[in-house]
């Protein structure tokens, strides 16, 4: 059976459950400081996104919003929230990967190795 | 308007949205896209951006909920996953090759069919006892847990409701919504999976899809700090406070109001778009 004890589908579950909550709460976290620190500094200016100019270069890496992130600014802070709320889907992918290893199930491995490869191919920045 | 009032705003009506969203079970996201571009006036590329974050949210948070249920089944959602997540790079591909104004109409007409979706009332889905080869091959058949005990079911027309779920995920792709009207459409209906199971399974799989095309707009700069947070915040509280709420006599009327409210905005939507004023 596929089913082990060790690795049962409701443990599973379980931890992906917590695993995706965490990750929502701190990533909420982090939008909800940025969020702000922004409001305190530009909340009386006039809202701009009328017309799309697309977003400076610091935010589209992660060395980017990491140094402004580092240096207390607003949107690198924002953005950090936001990368590691996209991170949380992407690790419950992995852990899948793991969990389907330890149910010695390998059309599983292989498939979760796919979706995780596609995430991977999207972050990384590999389609403009 | 301030950037104060303006966040304040868009995370209230984002509240709601995702109030009602999680309550009809068809997601915030559908709403945030065409209230951003016809009523704030916001470039439709950044709402796109800011829903895909929401949409992921809203994922995360209800499905560390449903999870617990115990209707779930991780082999569904990570074998139709492959079909939504190439159909989200595809619908991310598209979308930086045509005109807003084309994204706009499509997201009118898709915004339609969900509204009719809505407001009818559920098809019933037709639990198989049947195996298929390929559902057994793949470990796909289950069981769920009913009033009357364990109750077990088979998939069926699994190359069909691939196909269909790439076209599902090429849509939230393009759009930036969860399109879980499709989703459950696929699996319900075509593949026939019990409807407790094909919605908790859908919207455990709408947030790795949006994840897919959010990396590609992130890159692309459609993803606004400033906006994102508050819709962001907005949602996912709505949301978390819907899916603990089960307000089940309310439903079916709420159902039919915001369906009315999505057709409103769908027909908005394409009329503005093909007059050029978005």
């Amino acid at each position: 059976m596929r089913r082990l004890r060790e690795c049962g589908e409701l443990q599973i579950e379980t931890y992906l459950g917590k695993l995706l909550r965490i990750g929502v709460l701190v990533s909420a976290a982090v939008v909800l400081i940025g969020l702000s620190l922004y409001l305190r500094r530009y909340g009386s200016d006039p809202p701009d996104y009328r017309a799309f100019k697309g977003e400076p270069g610091d935010l589209l890496s992660l060395h980017g919003i990491l140094e402004d992130t580092l240096q207390g600014r607003w949107r690198g802070v924002i953005q950090l929230g936001l990368l590691l709320l996209l991170a949380t889907p992407v690790a419950r992918v992995a852990f899948s990967v793991l969990a389907f290893a330890c149910q010695r199930d390998k059309v599983y491995v292989i498939v979760t190795l796919i979706v995780l490869g596609v995430l991977i191919y999207s972050m990384a920045g590999g389609l403009r | 308007m301030n950037i104060a009032e303006f966040s304040l705003w868009i995370s209230l009506i984002s509240i709601v949205a995702g109030l009602i969203g999680s309550l009809t079970g068809l997601g915030g996201g559908v709403v945030i896209v065409p209230v951003l571009t016809l009523v704030f006036g916001v470039d439709i590329r950044y709402a796109i951006g800011a829903s895909l974050i929401s949409v992921i949210a809203t994922s995360s948070g209800a499905a560390s909920v449903y999870v617990k249920e115990g209707y779930t089944n991780l082999r569904i959602g990570m074998f139709l996953e492959i079909a939504t997540t190439f159909g989200a790079l595809a619908g991310a591909f598209i979308a930086g090759r045509i005109s807003p104004a084309a994204v706009g109409v499509i997201l009118g007409l898709v915004l339609v069919y969900s509204a009719f979706m809505a407001a009818r009332p559920r098809l019933q889905t037709r639990i198989s006892a049947e195996t298929e080869p390929l559902a057994a091959a793949l470990g796909l058949d289950s069981s769920f847990p009913t009033a009357d005990g364990v109750r077990e079911y088979h998939v069926h027309a699994i190359p069909f409701g691939f196909g269909m779920m790439f076209i599902a995920g090429t849509i939230s792709g393009l759009l930036g919504i969860g399109s879980g009207a499709f989703k459950v459409l696929a699996m319900d209906q075509v593949m026939r999976i019990p409807f407790k199971v094909s919605t908790t399974t859908s919207n455990f799989m709408i947030g790795v899809t949006a994840a897919a095309s959010a990396g590609v707009y992130l890159g692309r700069g459609y993803i606004d700090p400033g906006l994102s947070a508050p819709i962001m915040l907005g949602v996912l509280l709505g949301s978390l406070v819907g899916t603990r709420l089960l307000v089940k006599a309310a439903t079916d009327l709420l159902r039919k109001l915001f369906a009315a409210v999505i057709l409103v905005l769908a027909l908005e939507m394409i009329y503005h778009s093909l007059t050029g004023r978005l």
